[in-house]
């Protein structure tokens, strides 16, 4: 009989090829009582021209990932194992003059709030230009005129004419368009966007994620999607990666992922999203509890004190991520998930 | 239904009075609020749904008497409670209750759990001293926390915790009527659903009214009786929850609803969203006539010069548009 873990992927028609692969990535922050695990040995990869969606609520390690892989993370937090490949490359070693090509050359990023990530006091066409300049060697004019050409992209109407405005002469929604070509200024190969729509109105967020799909499928790069709104991305992505407390619960191909959700904290997540179809005031399901802090990490399944199926073992031991269904695309770290699958 | 209304909203008009420039030379005025009228009825949830400045909190600031009105009428138990004075109000302020988005900032971070919840039941003399520490124990198991957490501070409280708190704190004073300003808005999806299901329970067991003010359109669908639906200031559409999502009228409200993703991966890669383009002009100078006519699809000659009506256009469906003719006599 085959093991779980002895399942093999089927080589796809067109083989894939990884593109960023993080291996075990441990991220700690320094607190009064010592180092404690924000990030436990995360595993996760995105091929070329891939979506992924990373999902999560707050306090998950989501953006820290993201953020270790750049090299980016903020004092007292930094990453103490692993690797992140990008292109065969490792970024966690690579020179810092390297790593400034990766930035916003070959990786863009989109944040969640541009009031922030924007410089106030500079023009949007200055900001525009800058990666242009230092990555791509370009001069000031050639610069300039991709800006505007940038901005057109994203949709900005007078695209030209704003070009000299200033942040804060924008609404939310231009701005994060703003961020969103400064993301893309280098053609990267990646982008990263960080819970881009969250600031924004429901309207203006349709608007933020039809774009971004729109210029995935004409550049056709690969993009990294982290959000806590699993209904948000359903039409967007791939694939989906859940976290829960720094590790990934569960791998799965979009459809794979709502159509039949394995770990037991998926299924808490997607079942207390309001549905159309309930009548007015059923109870929701909910998830009771809340996620571990870092440094209480349980020693067992980090969910397992708020599981409804927990057993012995998960109390006991850490589960790792295994191939269930579908060829092992489908992966999830759950004992009970796992034995349920081998016996049917 | 046939409910009785709890509160009756008679063309509502809320200005702020703002100075612009680096210096504050120029004098402008915000239109917050323009002629907005409503009902709302004993023991229903009634949520108000648009994006961002289109006028919802201050509606519910407003209605509360927490900011003055410029114009209009909230009456409430026969009195127009928007024309009393602090003290005057004092009465209804115990009746009439808020809870905010934001848990950690609403409570004060050197009051005890148990003080926190305490203060509104010794300020309204609604039990002696004596009484005091039972009845928080009370409040505490209502919103869900065991009895302990009375002498904690929030710091030691999760945001959902927070949340419970604050709901406990407004439920101290017995109210009849709660505004929750955006009171899930800023939780995880699984806490927010726990939060959901307290609201509804608590809802139930009080009889009481809630104004929801939320952004969320799946939570609104979920717990809502009507739902009004503003934009810049102005209601465009009010009807029950089933009328709303089913036959949406107005413009708007359909791009709203087109927006709104749902949880289903082939249903959202094959839909075709109706998408608004543009952004929500200033309220510093509204459009004229409709609000919507400057983004709206379908807007006519009429639409920027004419102000639609507020009137019935089905049974308990309320709008205003020029385009829908429903309910029009001939």
């Amino acid at each position: 009989m085959m093991m779980a873990s002895d399942i093999r992927p089927e080589p796809t028609p067109k083989a894939r090829e990884r593109l960023l692969d993080v291996k075990g990535l441990t991220i700690e922050i320094e607190t009064r009582n010592g180092p404690a695990t924000i990030v436990d040995g995360i595993d996760l990869h995105v091929d070329k021209g891939e979506t992924l969606g990373i999902v999560g609520e707050s306090g998950c390690g989501k953006s820290l990932t993201m953020l270790s892989m750049m090299r980016l993370l903020p004092n007292k937090i930094r990453v103490t194992k692993g690797e992140a490949n990008f292109g065969g490359r490792d970024l966690q070693k690579m020179s810092n003059a390297d790593l400034r090509k990766v930035r916003g050359g070959e990786v863009g990023f989109i944040f969640q709030d541009p009031m922030t990530s924007l410089n106030p006091v500079m023009r949007i066409g200055q900001q525009l230009a800058e990666p242009l300049i230092y990555h791509r060697g370009m001069t000031k004019a050639e610069a300039r005129k991709r800006a505007g050409e940038l901005l057109k992209l994203v949709g900005i109407p007078g695209a030209e004419d704003r070009l000299d405005a200033y942040p804060h002469e924008l609404s939310g929604g231009m701005r994060q368009r703003v961020m969103i070509a400064i993301g893309l200024a280098c053609n990267p190969q990646l982008l990263i966007a960080d819970e881009p729509t969250t600031a924004l109105d429901v309207t203006i967020q349709a608007q933020i994620v039809d774009l971004v799909k729109e210029l995935r499928d004409k550049l056709g790069m690969s993009v990294v999607w982290i959000t806590h709104d699993l209904a948000l991305i359903a039409g967007l992505v791939d694939r989906i990666n859940v976290l829960y407390a720094g590790t990934v619960v569960e791998d799965a191909p979009v459809d794979a992922l709502f159509d039949n959700p394995s770990h037991p904290y998926t299924q808490g997540l997607l079942a207390s999203i309001p549905k159309l179809t309930d009548e007015r005031s059923t109870r929701l399901s909910s998830i009771g509890g809340t996620p571990p802090e870092p440094g209480r990490r349980p020693k067992g399944c980090p969910f397992a004190p708020r599981c409804p199926l927990a057993e012995q073992v998960c109390h006991e031991r850490v589960p790792s991520l295994e191939g269930v269904g579908q060829a092992g695309a489908h992966r999830v770290a759950c004992f009970v998930a796992q034995r349920k699958l081998e016996a049917a | 239904m046939g409910a009785q209304p709890l509160m009756r909203i008679e063309n509502l008009v809320k200005h702020f009075h703002v100075r612009l420039g680096a210096f504050g030379e120029r004098a402008a005025t915000v239109h917050a609020l323009d002629d907005i009228s409503f009902e709302i009825l004993e023991g229903e949830t009634l949520s108000l749904v648009g994006e961002s400045g289109c006028g919802k909190s201050t509606t519910g600031f407003t209605l509360l008497n927490l900011h003055r009105a410029t114009e209009g009428k909230v009456i409430y138990q026969g009195k127009n409670i928007v024309e009393l004075d602090e003290k005057a109000m004092r009465p209804y302020r115990r009746q009439l209750q808020i809870v905010f988005q934001d848990p950690y900032s609403t409570l004060n971070p050197r009051m005890t759990i148990g003080e926190a919840v305490g203060e509104p039941i010794l300020f309204h003399k609604l039990a002696t001293k004596a009484e005091l520490k039972d009845r928080i124990a009370m409040l505490l198991a209502d919103v869900g926390l065991p009895p302990r957490f009375a002498s904690r501070y929030p710091h030691e409280l999760s945001g959902g915790q927070r949340q419970r708190v604050a709901i406990a704190r407004a439920l101290a004073c017995q109210p009849k009527f709660i505004v929750c300003d955006e009171a899930i808005s800023a939780l995880d999806v699984s806490v927010q659903a726990q939060i959901i299901n307290l609201l509804l329970d608590l809802q139930q067991k009080y009889g009481l009214t809630y104004l929801f003010i939320a952004h969320d359109l799946a939570v609104v669908r979920h717990i809502s009786d009507r739902v009004g639906v503003m934009y810049l200031g102005r209601l465009a559409e009010l009807a029950t929850r089933e009328e709303l999502f089913e036959h949406p009228l107005h413009p708007y409200t359909k791009a709203l609803l087109s927006a709104v993703p749902e949880a289903d991966p082939a249903h959202e890669r094959s839909r075709k969203r109706q998408i608004l383009q543009g952004d929500v002009p200033s309220p510093l100078s509204p459009p004229s006539g409709c609000r919507f006519h400057t983004r709206c699809p379908i807007a006519m000659d009429i639409c920027s010069k004419v102000v639609p009506e507020w009137r019935l256009a089905r049974p308990g469906h309320m709008v205003a548009c020029h385009a829908v003719t429903e309910g029009l006599p001939g």
